[in-house]
């Protein structure tokens, strides 16, 4: 792919003035969809993606109902106006492959065996994308599943990282994506240590893929500081230690 | 055994190491004991658990529940129960052992739309919850406001040992039917003291988490404040009220305003 300008300039900032191991501003709120069980709002940088999630409950059709757990449905959508052009409405292979992916990033999360023959569908709507949207919709997804009240090992947290003008860096935006060449988008839970979402758009020799690697899971645990004290926030106000109650 | 302080915790925050027993809503992996939903973590001397704050009703055999008819096949009616299972109560329960489609009709005990309370007789993994109507105070409930809260609020709204909901009853004179799924039916005499419940019982849930809940409860109630324990009794006995338990209220309410259940 031919570059058409630095992506990182003599001062070592990126086109928006971060440095490498900087993530762009994380901003989530929890429960601003009334109707669902539980729902979350994420802006990334210039990502504004809402989540909401519905469940457990009954399978429609029923032949889709498993005997001994839950089914996960989820559905990642591009609003036609988040981007620049219009996207047509209709799925495209992307959104059903970031489905599939989100699905399978937040499913050894959930403890699906306490929900037999019930249902959680989970809908992720990109209002504004921005580069990373899939990490960002995941996180938004984990946070607003909590806030469902739904059993989970783990909250999962998910950032991207990449190779953007022969370096390593951290959270990637819609520019270095289309002009960098690699990005590795990374869904991570952090008291369990696993990694659940691992992909790679790009070329990296073995050095740089694990220092990609590291980076990203720095990103991870700092994203989930960020979740853990929106669900707080929500729920317990501004007090972060519980005060007895006379 | 170890005490420690309830705490704040959300999916896989580690609340304790230690040999432990993991009652509800935690994990046990290893050495240690976490959470798996968001919501206050408590040890008991019977083991750890978690108290959640949100999520929807699981059904558990015994629990008395309001659900709404919506639908009936020739032997049973589907109700739904606000959970992630339709219930279904069936018409031998209602009718007798000797039921028969052709002769009795189903519409005339319970049709599409009615309220009932009814408790869970049968539930687990391989079907869903089945009801019965047979016990004391359960059955169709012919009227009042119906209004739905969080089915994890309920322990909060009904207090230790009934005390929240008595405080509402009386203060409103009002009549009100609690099922565990966060089904609420309110009856009262006048339209005031409907609303007045209502509003405390949508406070009770918006902030079942705080503290000096009650308080703020009876300020809202206009319940007055004793400044002693003997000015309580005197008040309470000129007004010819009793300061009793749960059983004495009831009978005096359902005096007054017909059939009705708590829980």
């Amino acid at each position: 792919m031919v570059q058409t300008r630095n992506l990182i300039d003599e001062q070592g900032l990126r086109t928006d003035g971060r440095t490498m191991d900087e993530l762009r501003n994380v901003k989530i709120q929890v429960g601003i969809v009334k109707n669902a069980d539980g729902s979350a709002y994420i802006e990334f940088g210039k990502n504004r993606i809402i989540a909401a999630v519905y469940g457990p409950r009954e399978v429609h059709p029923k032949h889709m109902a498993q005997p001994d757990r839950c089914v996960l449905r989820c559905r990642y959508h591009m609003s036609p106006f988040s981007t620049d052009t219009r996207k047509n409405p209709a799925p495209s292979r992307r959104e059903v492959e970031i489905s599939k992916v989100m699905r399978e990033a937040l499913e050894p999360a959930l403890m699906l065996e306490d929900y037999p023959r019930a249902a959680i569908d989970v809908f992720v709507e990109v209002l504004q994308a921005d580069g990373g949207s899939r990490c960002a919709g995941i996180t938004a997804a984990s946070v607003a599943l909590a806030d469902a009240g739904i059993n989970m090992r783990d909250i999962v947290s998910a950032c991207a990282a990449g190779k953007v003008d022969g370096k390593i860096v951290l959270d990637i935006n819609d520019v270095e994506d289309k002009e960098g060449s690699a990005d590795m988008p990374l869904a991570y839970l952090p008291h369990l240590e696993r990694v659940t979402l691992l992909q790679l758009d790009g070329i990296l020799n073995q050095e740089e893929f694990n220092e990609c690697l590291d980076k990203a899971l720095q990103g991870c645990r700092m994203i989930y500081e960020i979740q853990r004290k929106a669900l707080i926030q929500k729920y317990f106000g501004d007090e972060q230690e519980l005060k007895e109650e006379s | 055994m170890q005490e420690i302080k309830r705490k704040y915790v959300v999916p896989g925050d580690r609340i304790i190491d230690g040999n432990f027993r993991p009652l509800s809503n935690v994990t046990k992996s290893g050495n240690s004991i976490f959470a798996t939903r968001i919501g206050i973590a408590e040890a008991t001397r019977d083991g750890i658990k978690v108290i959640p704050l949100s999520g929807v009703y699981i059904p558990r055999v015994n629990d008395i529940v309001i659900g709404k008819i919506i639908d009936h096949s020739s032997l049973s009616w589907q109700v739904d129960i606000s959970s992630c299972f339709s219930a279904h109560l069936p018409a031998q329960d209602v009718f007798g052992r000797d039921f028969s489609p052709a002769r009795d009709d189903m519409n005339k005990q319970l049709a599409i739309g009615d309220l009932v309370t009814a408790r869970i007789m049968a539930f687990d993994r391989t079907r869903d919850p089945m009801l019965t109507i047979q016990d004391k105070d359960l059955g169709r409930i012919p009227r009042g406001e119906f209004l739905k809260i969080s089915a994890t609020r309920v322990p909060r709204l009904i207090g230790k040992r009934g005390s929240m909901i008595q405080t509402i009853e009386q203060a409103t004179q009002t009549r009100i039917l609690i099922g565990q799924n966060g089904i609420v039916v309110v009856t009262g005499r006048n339209a005031e003291g409907t609303q007045l419940a209502i509003r405390a019982i949508r406070m009770v849930e918006e902030e079942a988490h705080t503290s000096n809940l009650t308080q703020r409860i009876k300020t809202l109630l206009n319940v007055p404040e004793p400044q002693s324990t003997e000015t309580l009794l005197e008040a309470a006995e000129s007004e010819g009220q009793k300061l009793n338990s749960i059983p004495d209220t009831e009978e005096q309410v359902q005096e007054e305003l017909g059939k009705g259940d708590k829980e």
